[in-house]
């Protein structure tokens, strides 16, 4: 580990935290509309163009997280970016065509000719599942070092499933506190059935990850870490309980209108999202590609990421800002939305 | 992962082995075909997709400030014909605004994928200049974009013009970072070697590098031109199907304006470039003018078809001593040819005819628009004709742009960064199946090229009528249909 008190030293660690905050808000932002896409079939007509209404102020810029995360790792660590990216390649191409597939039939499915909309329907849906569970292979494929044994694949393919069925909890969330009547109380059912899905996960990754990585192993289980890391997972539980909690008492007050607690399931995922985040970046730092490249050995020059820093110091607060602005303009129920 | 990898090429090898019948025998060809050298894939693909996601900047950029226009010519006339317009043409934004982002996502990931040198070598020179594209334009855009598309009657009439403005600007800045990029890359200035890695010294000199201001006209002005091609080319179908509503002349008009003064401002601007570019690049001007040994008095090439291996051109038909009036502003000036730039020129054929191709198509644009303008003076009903040709005309923006872009990028060849590092030398050395991944991103831009120039006419066949999709959708205050 360099001199942090030199640039050298601390602007990795700076870009790391940014880029790691980046990518957070991308799974937790892109990862409500994603689930909106993977629980679209559930929906009749009129719901599923209520569900698309939901997220269409907000898709555009919550995929823009994306392109800052992975454009902060390009800039700041390119050795890294094209190690990580390559040998991701596949995942990531099934990850961008069902991206692309997505946010192009999001406009499509209402500008095309109606004849056309349920094809489009099927390719948002297509996308989104798609896009979902690349990016839940490459969590795997990345946590194992890009290992190729058939232990690890068998990973990769756990938080394949794992990730959609996270993303569907959270676009149920979405739609309990956008919507109302009978789509809020399909969007318990979804959380419900996705809650099952999420934990199946959480505990899967929880004992696998360990078994799979030694040094994950390490991290965790050496005294004091084991006890000062314990708080972690058994918060994650606690969230998902009051989710469940609150998915039990949902249905009787929507029944009478009341839209009390609406909104906890939501933040209850998010939370866990948040500390799986976490978790992640313990176990790897300061790795950025497992036991092989620390965010020292891949960093770009320190005088350019200053010129960088400075820019992001002026802007991302103005960012913050307009995305809250734009948030509040579309705050409460969902209503059908217009063109002016 | 890496296993993987090399057993998937191992069984391209294993099927073109069984095809020949014997492993001394393999039609390297075949294998060629399935895992082509990194090199060429690497440059396909990264062409594929930098030429599919072009085609949409190049209209939002220049669409945003028309829609402006017509948000600004309701304000003064109140007239519902502009509100007409910005309705249907907000609706062709939205949709070009979401193919331009899907595809730019792809971009960000194929600079560290395809081009893993690139970013060792030169980037702490783009890397702040793609950052400052992120924070300052692709947020600024898409989360202005909502107030834009859906945010009448939920904001004020102030703030939703703000909010149009704001895109505006963020698609041009957006414009303004990357072509300062590449214009870098085309004359590079501000930095210092280390090591064999660019280090920034002057970011100013980085930034307003000597190819900069006449590339960011030029790119722009072809977008102002994209555009009014292609309202005008819409506006003409609708008439000549009979579509008589009042916005449709208008924008007809406002179309044909454009191009008529446009285009002769992108032909001087295309001028100085050529002049620059003479001075910072000759060889990428020697391939376009088809000049293989340097001379006085060269001929201005109309057609030829060069020839690499012997050297010279067959065919040539040209107008005398005009490439030296053109470059050198004098009968005798000296044009360098592409034998003083041995093995460091690029490939001729591409450079050259899609020079031609672009120059012809801007021509016919001029021809075009200042017809159009004196067929349609004083209110005149333009005929038949001409409305046709620029039905036909639609997408000429298109065809101008690419060939444009395939001159300058190709004709930067074999550099990828003009003298400080050779395209050969960032592609990738990892055997990736790019193969596989070309030929799925292809049929689906195919596709997507297809269903967006099919939904754009279909959005025009459908203006002012209730929509298509009217059933799942509530009409508006303002008679809008719903959408999202």
């Amino acid at each position: 580990v360099p001199d942090l008190a030199t640039p050298a030293g601390w602007l990795p660690v700076v870009f790391m935290v940014l880029m790691g905050i980046a990518l957070l808000l991308y799974v937790v932002l892109d990862g409500y509309d994603l689930g909106v896409g993977i629980l679209l079939p559930g929906g009749t007509d009129k719901e599923k163009d209520l569900m698309v209404s939901s997220i269409g102020p907000f898709w555009d810029a919550n995929e823009t997280w994306l392109v800052l995360g992975i454009g902060l790792m390009l800039v700041a660590f390119p050795q890294a970016h094209s190690e990580v990216l390559s040998s991701l390649y596949l995942p990531v191409v099934l990850m961008l065509i069902g991206l692309m597939l997505r946010g192009v039939a999001f406009d499509f499915r209402v500008k095309a000719q109606t004849a056309h909309k349920p094809m489009w329907n099927r390719l948002f849906w297509a996308g989104s599942v798609l896009t979902s569970a690349a990016q839940g292979y490459m969590l795997g494929s990345y946590v194992t070092g890009f290992d190729a044994s058939a232990a690890a694949r068998a990973f990769s393919v756990l938080t394949a499933l794992c990730v959609p069925a996270v993303y569907a909890l959270l676009g149920a969330g979405w739609l309990l506190i956008k919507t109302t009547g009978g789509l809020q109380r399909k969007a318990v059912n979804w959380a419900r059935r996705a809650w099952w899905g999420a934990l199946t996960g959480f505990i899967a990754v929880s004992v696998a990850s360990p078994l799979i990585s030694t040094r994950i192993f390490e991290k965790w289980f050496s005294l004091p870490y084991v006890v000062l890391l314990a708080p972690l997972p058994i918060v994650t539980l606690l969230l998902l309980l009051i989710a469940a909690r609150s998915l039990q008492r949902l249905p009787t007050r929507i029944e009478q209108g009341n839209d009390y607690g609406a909104w906890v399931p939501f933040a209850a995922t998010i939370g866990v999202i948040v500390i799986g985040f976490y978790g992640l970046a313990y176990s790897l730092f300061p790795y950025l590609v497992v036991d092989r490249i620390t965010i020292w050995d891949a960093a770009s020059a320190p005088e350019s990421l200053m010129v960088i820093l400075v820019g992001a110091a002026v802007v991302l607060p103005a960012i913050l800002g307009y995305t809250i602005f734009v948030y509040r303009v579309f705050r409460g129920k969902v209503e059908p939305l217009s063109y002016g | 992962m890496a296993n993987f990898k090399s057993t998937l090429i191992e069984r391209y090898w294993d099927a073109c082995e069984a095809r020949s019948g014997s492993i001394s025998a393999i039609d390297t060809s075949c294998v060629y075909a399935h895992c082509m050298d990194p090199l060429t894939l690497a440059r396909i693909q990264f062409a594929a997709n930098i030429s599919f996601h072009i085609l949409f900047p190049s209209i939002s950029i220049a669409l945003a400030w028309v829609l402006l226009f017509f948000k600004w010519r309701f304000g003064r006339t109140r007239d519902a014909r502009w509100m007409d317009a910005y309705r249907l043409w907000v609706k062709i934004f939205a949709l070009t605004f979401a193919l331009g982002v899907v595809s730019g996502v792809t971009m960000s990931f194929q600079f560290g994928t395809n081009w893993p040198g690139y970013m060792q070598t030169v980037g702490n020179v783009a890397g702040p200049l793609l950052a400052y594209e992120v924070l300052t334009a692709f947020f600024l855009e898409a989360t202005f974009l909502a107030i834009m598309l859906f945010g009448i009657g939920k904001v004020s009439e102030r703030v939703h013009t703000l909010a149009t403005v704001l895109v505006a600007v963020g698609t041009s800045l957006s414009a303004f970072w990357i072509l300062a990029l590449n214009s870098w890359m085309q004359t590079p200035a501000g930095y210092t070697l280390i090591d064999g890695k660019v280090h920034a010294t002057d970011w100013l000199a980085i930034l307003f590098n000597p190819s900069m201001p006449w590339r960011v006209m030029h790119m722009l002005l072809a977008s102002g031109l994209t555009v009014a091609f292609l309202v005008s080319g819409v506006s003409a179908w609708r008439l000549l199907r009979g579509d008589s509503r009042p916005d449709v002349q208008s924008t007809l008009r406002t179309g044909v304006m454009i191009a008529a003064v446009l285009i002769p401002l992108q032909i001087m601007v295309g001028d100085f470039h050529g002049l620059n570019t003479l001075h910072y690049q000759p060889a990428k001007i020697a391939a376009m003018e088809g000049v293989w040994q340097t001379e006085r008095g060269a001929p201005l090439l109309l057609f030829a078809w060069p020839d690499e291996t012997q050297r010279r051109n067959h065919f040539a038909v040209g107008i005398p001593r005009g490439a030296s009036l053109i470059l050198r502003h004098e009968a005798d000036g000296e044009v360098r040819g592409l034998d003083d730039f041995p093995g460091a020129h690029p490939p001729v054929k591409p450079v050259f005819f899609g020079f031609r191709v672009m120059v012809g198509t801007g021509l016919l644009m001029l021809a075009a628009s200042w017809l159009g303008a004196w067929l349609m003076r004083g209110g005149r009903e333009p005929p038949r004709f001409w409305l046709r040709g620029m039905v036909a005309m639609t997408f000429a923006g298109w065809v101008a742009t690419l060939a444009g872009w395939y001159v300058t990028e190709i004709g930067r060849q074999p550099w990828l960064v003009h003298g400080v590092l050779r395209t050969a030398d960032a592609a990738t050395a990892k055997p990736i199946p790019i193969g596989m991944s070309l030929a799925l991103y292809l049929a689906l831009y195919a596709f997507l090229i297809v269903a967006y120039i099919s939904v754009v006419f279909y959005l025009a066949r459908n203006a002012g009528a209730p929509h298509g999709n009217a059933s799942a959708n509530v009409p508006n205050t303002t008679g809008g249909v719903t959408s999202a």
